[in-house]
């Protein structure tokens, strides 16, 4: 069976590439900062097993110490001129999409295909984490697709995966980061804490006031935690499962699920939520890290007006 | 209620610009430090969870793919396709993108497109070049405007599609949950109760792209 594993040592390999080519590159005034940052990524990926958990937490202390004290540059690896893209984009056209293309077509692949083949009496791939593994399959087929169809050298994957991965810099971490964090508050008992706080100074006799304070709460909630499946624990064993549920008989399918979409529009409102929010701000080199937040609030704000109620009248 | 200085200083250090990174880690020490815990096994905790969530980072996988593209004049490309095609003006373009997400995400399908692979080398240069093909410029301002919908677009139709799927994380742990209240629910009840939002999002956001489109379509007058 193949496991998350060897999608891991994978990404330990490019990460490590990344880390080497960083090192070499002598236009980055600060390319010891990045090989060792990314020379770490690469350490958890390809060891991160064997590190212990102290040894994980000491590389962890080392990734922000070096994003904290500034020492991460930007690499410029060489790479095509705007006109040499025209001319090349020109030349190539619609071709130019097929690698893109690939990349779902083999996922979908992946899924479809191959999960379900077993060998051996087990499957061939770990179902947990099929999808994953189907995208780092999809990943390798549509690079080596776009270095053949498109002529391209064959250190560029590496070069400019290497350019686009320190334009997102520090924050590709951060997602990780977050959600460790989490999982310190879920030992500390954060959550539990703030949901007695909610339910315990808010008076729930009447039940607009519950449902509104439910939805508002999973989107509050999952403001502060970054994460809608943190809230959704905490809000429901305070308000949706005594309240909700069972003082006024609310149907449990629609409370938790609308509950859960209440704890998405906070998703779409809060830097914590680093992979959907701040990742794309630097991927797109948007000076505002928040413009991508600004730009969903006007979605997310009626839309959680639109939840709750929804939830009232499809509930009871 | 000490253990609350932790989320305190999540909020004051995104607040005050300090490295994201590093607000993580005081925040993780103040929580764990507060809730009585040795510095040391603060730091053998945050990294063990560190350890089990690499699978988030993997994501970036798909980068060598898309910077080769990218290197070979794919976002040119992809502006002067929208160029060629002057009917199409910025709002439909990213409505068609949210059905498109929105509908993929519905079957399952979250990880075919997204942020890396698809708004920053196609989705956000067929925008950019959308509004120019209608005469609108691009000012610094103007195009971060223009990214950031394309990019908001993708998270709206990734979150209003993915909880109609069946066997989705967020499906399992809502049945998880209720199942250890003593509430036995069949996944797909709350798929269904998934869709009522999923319209509700669907009309919303497509009404701002076509309001954004306008805006940007004055300006251009203008």
């Amino acid at each position: 069976m193949i496991r998350i594993g060897v999608v891991y040592v994978l990404a330990g390999l490019v990460f490590a590439a990344f880390a080497v080519l960083s090192a070499m590159d002598r236009a980055n005034g600060k390319r010891l900062g990045n090989a060792v940052f990314w020379g770490l990524v690469a350490t958890s990926f390809l060891a991160g097993d064997v590190l212990g958990d102290l040894g994980n937490g000491v590389l962890v202390l080392g990734l922000a110490l070096i994003a904290g004290f500034g020492l991460l540059g930007r690499g410029q690896p060489a790479t095509t001129s705007a006109e040499e893209r025209q001319a090349l984009a020109e030349r190539f056209g619609g071709r130019l999409f097929i690698p893109a293309l690939v990349l779902p077509v083999v996922v979908i692949f992946g899924v479809l295909v191959l999960k379900p083949i077993e060998l051996a009496g087990g499957p061939l791939l770990d179902p947990k984490q099929a999808t994953l593994i189907s995208l780092a399959l999809a990943a390798v087929v549509a690079t080596v697709t776009g270095l053949i169809l498109l002529r391209q050298p064959p250190m560029s994957p590496l070069q400019e995966g290497r350019r686009l991965m320190d334009t997102v810099g520090w924050a590709a971490l951060l997602p990780q980061m977050l959600a460790a964090l989490g999982a310190v508050f879920a030992l500390a008992g954060v959550g539990d804490l703030i949901g007695q706080l909610v339910t315990g100074y808010i008076p729930m006799d009447a039940r607009l006031t519950a449902v509104a304070v439910y939805c508002l709460g999973m989107a509050g909630f999952t403001i502060i935690m970054g994460n809608a499946f943190a809230a959704f624990p905490v809000m429901t064993a305070g308000i949706g499962l005594p309240i909700l549920m069972k003082q006024f008989g609310g149907d449990p399918a629609v409370v938790a699920s609308i509950g859960m979409l209440s704890g998405f529009c906070g998703t779409l409102m809060t830097p914590l939520a680093a992979n959907f929010n701040l990742v794309p701000a630097a991927l797109l080199e948007l000076p505002d890290r928040c413009a991508v937040i600004k730009a969903q609030i006007p979605t997310a704000l009626p839309l959680l007006v639109a939840n709750v109620v929804l939830m009232y009248v499809l509930a009871f | 209620m000490l253990t609350l200085l932790g989320v305190a200083a999540v909020v004051v250090g995104f607040a005050v610009r300090l490295n994201p990174l590093l607000v993580v880690v005081i925040a993780a020490f103040v929580t764990g430090l507060a809730a009585g815990m040795t510095p040391v096994a603060v730091l053998e905790a945050f990294g063990k969870a560190f350890n089990d969530s690499r699978l988030i980072t993997v994501a970036y996988l798909v980068l060598p793919m898309v910077g080769v593209v990218e290197r070979a004049g794919i976002q040119e490309q992809a502006r002067k396709l929208m160029l060629r095609l002057r009917g199409v003006s910025v709002g439909p373009l990213l409505i068609v993108y949210l059905l498109f997400r929105q509908g993929t995400s519905a079957l399952g399908l979250t990880s075919i497109a997204g942020q890396t692979q698809s708004i920053r080398p196609i989705v956000a240069p067929m925008a950019e070049g959308a509004v120019e093909s209608h005469g609108g410029t691009l000012d610094d301002d103007e195009r971060q405007r223009v990214k950031a919908m394309a990019a908001a677009t993708d998270n709206v139709g990734l979150f209003f599609g993915e909880d109609i799927f069946v066997a989705i994380g967020s499906i399992l742990l809502m049945v998880g949950f209720l199942a250890t209240a003593g509430i036995t629910i069949d996944p797909i009840h709350l798929s269904l109760w998934a869709i009522p939002t999923a319209i509700v999002a669907f009309l919303l956001h497509a009404a701002r792209l076509l309001l954004f489109d306008r805006g940007r379509r004055r300006r251009a007058v203008a």
